[in-house]
């Protein structure tokens, strides 16, 4: 059996895992696996600028791929850096894998030179987090980091690594496991068949049906059952934030995202409905606005993997435990075999009143005036990139007008921090995937605010030619904190203004990239055709829009689904 | 309502603090809690008290079987089952007083462990409400130390909580 140090163990079996990039940042306590990374070719590195736009970086990889992204941090600063990209893994279940270097295991506790307890500050924001104690079982703690971070519903781990423990010159017998077993974990594979025929018997019952489906459908890779099982019963479909994609948008069944900022029809057909099938959903303070008042009359029907989620907000009446792909198919079976089907003539009407909502309202806002609306902008890009794009954002406003009007056919390709709403998640999260997947369009969708957060990773898409193309919805305020200002606190901006802004222009061609600047509407569709066509460089699209747009539709707080704000005048 | 939840745990180091933290994270109670190996050195037993609603404990179950640490749990107030807290207490104990806090430990059952010619040791073993009795029997003004254990609890007759 082949010798090998714990630093060179760790990267070889980053190797066997099969991955090809990680994204990190070295120092004192990483030296020795970061000399194991330059000694061999498979693993490749890139340096950031930030750790914590690593872990975006791995986490938007891992988005668009469906397989974990991996970090590599120092310990100290370096690993506390990564805080903020781990919890927003965790928030939204996205596999990750980070490695931090750790101060010697004889130093610990000695409040010694960059030393953190890397494995207590991230305790709340992990899957699972391990420390490895003995070289000899870096191998094994590798594979165990990367079957819980992938398997059930999957998260973020950390794996926290005493620089001793990598020291190049003691030598160790090197295998890594085929499999892991933890007593201890087991998520489910198979839903229960006596609740999957529950289910089936009161979709069969159901007069107005909606089928509402989350990030779990995305992760757990069953759009396609999904949308069979949708198509067959002929029922609405929405998708959350984290689903947008999960069923496609252009469809004539899908009635938009649900939810706070979701569409006026998508919040009404699950107020009125009397069966929610809930798949991969997880009945979020921003779906749901008032619990107390939600879909009052309805059933509730929900598959997760995760049996925590289910009733934990919204008591639900038929739960199912399981892999949604699989129990979908299960359903599937169920419903191609039965004698009965779904009810037609409630169903016909169901959808006369689900149309005439479509009609009332559908997406609208006012074109009128002097600015372009961000609507529009975001409908040119939709547009302009054929609506096949990877679609990054940051977060606030320019992230709800991406995710209302950019229409989503497939799944992977709408990236955002839904769960925790990290603010400088986008550019990072866009250059891992253009990284990963060179032949496409990725497109960070920013706002002033936001882009700053992360800017200093310009730098790094230039040094590894990351020609990642940001639309910057530039309204010079932190329009989602001014629009709650302007509703609630009767247009008091504390801070919502960003009161200096950089010349973008030049601070974009500072770190080598092209930057144009779009202040009509009438030049707003060639610049991007311009920036687009440019495949080799990084565009950052400054388009200054309308400073006093306001997201609609929008639930008013402590109401139930329905009751929203349609526009500055309108209410339901 | 009280329930009592018996953990079996991995001994390792770090399982406990991801117990303790769930518990802090989430917002939920803990009233005792009690840890410690056992016959099988790989495995803690842990036994938590906790006061919620339905939806909170369950929740509660939930979310400490999430964490990979955990092998299994039961919710013990959810059947038959024996619960014992263990007490020690130390009193002012002179003059007649001595007779009358023995008087008062034999009808409790409870046992002096250690004294001095002005200080009684005692043990007590019981429910937690037997404890809270006897400490309220002693009377206030004597008590000069309180320390107790948590609850530990077992299902009676068959049922185990075992790999």
């Amino acid at each position: 059996m082949e010798l090998l140090s714990g630093g060179d163990m760790l990267i070889r079996a980053l190797s066997d895992e099969g991955v090809e990039y990680i994204y990190g940042y070295p120092g004192g306590a990483a030296l020795h696996i970061y000399d194991a990374l330059y000694r061999q070719s498979d693993v490749k590195h890139v340096l950031v600028r930030h750790e914590q736009a690593a872990t975006h970086m791995a986490d938007g990889y891992a988005r668009a791929a469906g397989k974990a992204g991996v970090v590599l941090v120092t310990s100290g600063p370096g690993a506390t850096n990564t805080v903020t990209g781990i919890a927003t893994a965790y928030m939204d279940s996205v596999p990750m894998v980070v490695l931090c270097a750790q101060v010697p295991s004889y130093l610990i506790g000695e409040d010694a030179f960059q030393e953190t307890d890397i494995i207590g500050v991230s305790r709340p924001i992990v899957k699972h987090s391990m420390s490895v104690k003995n070289p000899e079982e870096i191998p094994e703690i590798i594979k165990k980091a990367f079957f819980l971070a992938q398997s059930g519903r999957p998260g973020p781990v950390v794996v926290d690594i005493p620089k001793d423990m990598t020291l190049p010159n003691e030598r160790y017998e090197y295998s890594y496991p085929s499999k892991v077993k933890l007593r201890s974990y087991g998520p489910a594979t198979k839903g229960h068949t006596g609740q999957i025929k529950k289910a089936v018997d009161m979709i069969f019952e159901a007069k107005r049906p909606v089928l509402y489906a989350g990030g779990g459908v995305i992760l757990g890779k069953a759009s396609d059952q999904l949308t069979e099982l949708a198509k067959i019963l002929d029922v609405p479909v929405t998708n959350t934030l984290m689903g947008l994609g999960a069923y496609p948008a252009t469809d004539r069944q899908y009635v938009g995202m649900l939810g706070m900022h979701g569409t006026y029809e998508a919040n009404m057909t699950m107020h009125h409905s009397d069966l929610i099938i809930a798949v991969g959903a997880r009945f979020d303070d921003r779906v749901t606005n008032n619990t107390a008042k939600f879909c009052p009359n309805a059933k509730i029907v929900h598959i997760d993997i995760d049996p925590a989620s289910i009733s934990k907000t919204v008591t639900v009446d038929v739960p199912i435990v399981g892999p949604v792909d699989q129990v979908l198919n299960e359903m599937l079976d169920l419903v191609k075999g039965a004698k009965k089907e779904i009810e037609k003539e409630a169903l016909v009407s169901w959808w006369r009143q689900v149309d005439e909502w479509k009609a009332y309202h559908g997406m609208r806002y006012n074109s009128d005036g002097e600015f372009i609306k961000p609507q529009q902008a975001i409908e040119t890009l939709y547009k302009v990139t054929k609506g096949d794009a990877y679609v990054t954002s940051d977060v606030g406003q320019h992230q709800m007008f991406a995710s209302q009007y950019y229409k989503f056919d497939k799944p992977n390709r709408w990236i955002n921090s839904g769960g925790l709403g990290t603010m400088g998640f986008g550019l990072p999260a866009a250059m891992g995937i253009k990284l990963n997947f060179p032949d496409n369009d990725v497109v960070c969708v920013t706002g002033e605010g936001s882009f700053q957060m992360n800017i200093q990773e310009l730098s790094t898409c230039k040094q590894y030619n990351l020609p990642v193309k940001i639309l910057n919805l530039n309204n010079q305020a932190l329009g989602m904190v001014k629009q709650w200002q302007d509703l609630n606190y009767e247009a008091r901006h504390a801070h919502s203004y960003m009161e200096s802004l950089p010349d973008f222009q030049k601070l974009i061609e500072a770190y080598g990239h092209v930057a144009l600047r779009v202040e009509k509407l009438a030049d707003l569709e060639s610049a991007m055709e311009e920036a687009f066509a440019m495949k080799d460089r990084l565009v950052f699209m400054d388009v200054m829009v309308d400073p006093s747009e306001h997201v609609y539709p929008m639930q008013v707080p402590t109401g139930s689904m329905r009751d929203m704000m349609l526009s500055k005048t309108e209410r339901t | 309502m009280r329930h009592i939840i018996s953990v079996l745990l991995e001994n390792e180091p770090g399982a406990l603090s991801r117990v303790v933290g769930l518990f802090s994270q989430r917002n939920y109670n803990i009233e005792s809690l009690t840890v410690a190996p056992t016959e099988d050195g790989t495995l803690s037993r842990l036994t938590v008290t906790t006061v919620g609603s339905d939806k909170v404990i369950e929740q509660i179950t939930k979310q400490l079987n999430k964490l990979i640490e955990v092998v299994k749990l039961v919710d013990l107030t959810e059947g038959a089952h024996v619960e014992r807290e263990l007490l020690l207490i130390k009193v002012r104990a002179s003059g007649a007083q001595r007779a009358e806090i023995k008087r008062t430990a034999d009808v409790f059952r409870a046992q002096i462990i250690d004294m001095t010619p002005s200080v009684y040791t005692i043990q007590v073993v019981g429910t937690s409400d037997k404890l809270d009795a006897f400490i309220q029997a002693i009377g206030n003004t004597s008590v000069l130390e309180v320390v107790r254990s948590g609850v530990s609890g077992i299902a009676r007759g068959e049922k185990i909580l075992g790999l």
